[in-house]
């Protein structure tokens, strides 16, 4: 349990996928305008990261990994190889079913968050924390709690840099700068700043 | 004809650079850029998924069901992106050790997404390589310049070989640490944007909110 506890603060501060690992910076530049947005997609990325990350592990252990598949007779193949197009392939899949299941039960938060979910198959940070997962060799419980962890630390990172971003657009910043340059810059103050969690040890 | 193709591959050098202008995979480009050979085989392997993902993609363009292309896209992305991670591990297994999951992570960079949907599924097979070749070129040069910065102000070498001795070898130069932590690459990556831009007006912002002077009123 302490383990599960240290593995999910330190994927919200020390390893933010936002901050210090940069996945997920396009949907983080382009969506961070206003906070209730940048909310709304925060909470759709940790909702699929929750789901994609163990789903993800599942599959690994049972049909990916050399041995794997040795429940179907077949204790000799190793199909690793194979995992970059299962990882995307189940990614694309869950967020095309969660995307029908909200429309059908949930239709306010389905109308809230319905713009993003599409957005969310090519971001980064989904298909980085499934990779992390694999390169860590985390177990199923691992697997779970980095999931959640992960997914809240780049929805902290989207909506303060958010809230940073609105206050932003009313100072006076040099023409070239103005946009997507301070945003750079702030992003990078941001992560200078997440820099000092990486002393935090539980 | 020829000159068109040459505008394919030159426009996104600089006038319409994937990252700097079309905001379109940056995450990589901020990972990978410590040092510089790590930095010249992503380049080579996002230049190699780019331009062969818009070829193969444009050759299936009438096949492709309009209600599912994304996922066909995907797939084929996806496959390159196997062959090229499978080739780095064979003849480059150090590299492959330092870009760990970024190679993967090809697959959900916007570039190649983005010219498969927005150039490759409406042209010809050769002018959407050559596309896909000159925004993988315009990404690498982006990747190779913040390379340059980070290690040799960091470390003090260029690919490795050493130009300035540093202080704990016995030499003049003290390293800019923070060069080789991740925040330097947004500071860097702002830098060149604010530099491209007041190059080349054109690509300036509008302001959301003008900032009135007393004397105005």
């Amino acid at each position: 349990m302490e383990g599960l506890i240290s593995l999910a603060v330190k994927a919200i501060f020390v390893e933010n996928l936002a901050l210090s690992f940069f996945l997920g910076m396009c949907t983080f530049i382009a969506v961070s305008k206003k906070i209730s947005t940048a909310i709304g997609l925060g909470i759709s990325v940790m909702i699929v990261q929750s789901i994609t990350v163990p789903a993800n592990n599942i599959i690994l252990s049972y049909l990916l990994k050399p041995g794997a598949l040795a429940w179907a007779g077949f204790p000799d193949i190793d199909l690793t190889f194979l995992g970059l197009i299962s990882y995307i392939g189940v990614i694309a899949a869950l967020v095309q079913i969660l995307e029908m299941i909200l429309d059908k039960y949930f239709p306010p938060l389905y109308n809230a968050l319905g713009i993003f979910l599409p957005l969310i198959t090519v971001n980064c940070a989904i298909l980085g924390g499934s990779l992390f997962m694999v390169e860590r060799d985390y177990n199923f419980s691992e697997a779970t709690t980095y999931g959640i962890a992960s997914g809240f630390g780049w929805a902290l990172a989207i909506a303060t840099m958010a809230g940073v971003r609105e206050k932003l657009k009313y100072s006076d910043i040099p023409d070239g700068l103005q946009g997507l340059g301070i945003t750079f810059i702030t992003a990078g103050l941001m992560a200078m700043a997440f820099m000092c969690f990486s002393g935090v040890k539980l | 004809m020829s000159q068109t193709r040459k505008q394919l591959l030159t426009d996104p050098l600089v006038d319409n650079n994937p990252i700097t202008l079309q905001v379109l995979g940056i995450c990589s480009a901020l990972a990978v850029t410590s040092s510089l050979n790590v930095a010249f085989v992503m380049s080579l392997a996002v230049i190699a998924v780019c331009g062969f993902s818009s070829l193969f993609i444009s050759f299936l363009r009438h096949y492709i069901p309009n209600s599912i292309r994304i996922i066909v896209q995907m797939v084929i992305i996806a496959s390159l992106v196997i062959l090229v991670d499978q080739i780095i591990k064979a003849y480059a297994y150090e590299i492959s050790k330092t870009l760990s999951v970024f190679v993967g992570l090809i697959i959900t960079n916007c570039i190649v997404m983005g010219r498969a949907e927005a150039f490759a599924m409406k042209n010809k097979p050769f002018e959407s390589f050559v596309d896909g070749v000159g925004n993988g070129l315009g990404y690498s040069l982006l990747l190779m310049s913040v390379g340059v910065i980070r290690e040799l102000f960091g470390a003090g070498s260029l690919f490795g070989i050493m130009i300035f001795e540093p202080v704990s070898n016995g030499g003049w130069y003290v390293p800019n640490g923070l060069l080789l932590l991740p925040p330097s690459a947004f500071f860097i990556i702002g830098f060149i944007i604010w530099g491209v831009r007041t190059w080349k007006k054109s690509q300036v912002e509008a302001r959301e909110y003008k900032i009135q002077t007393l004397e105005e009123h």
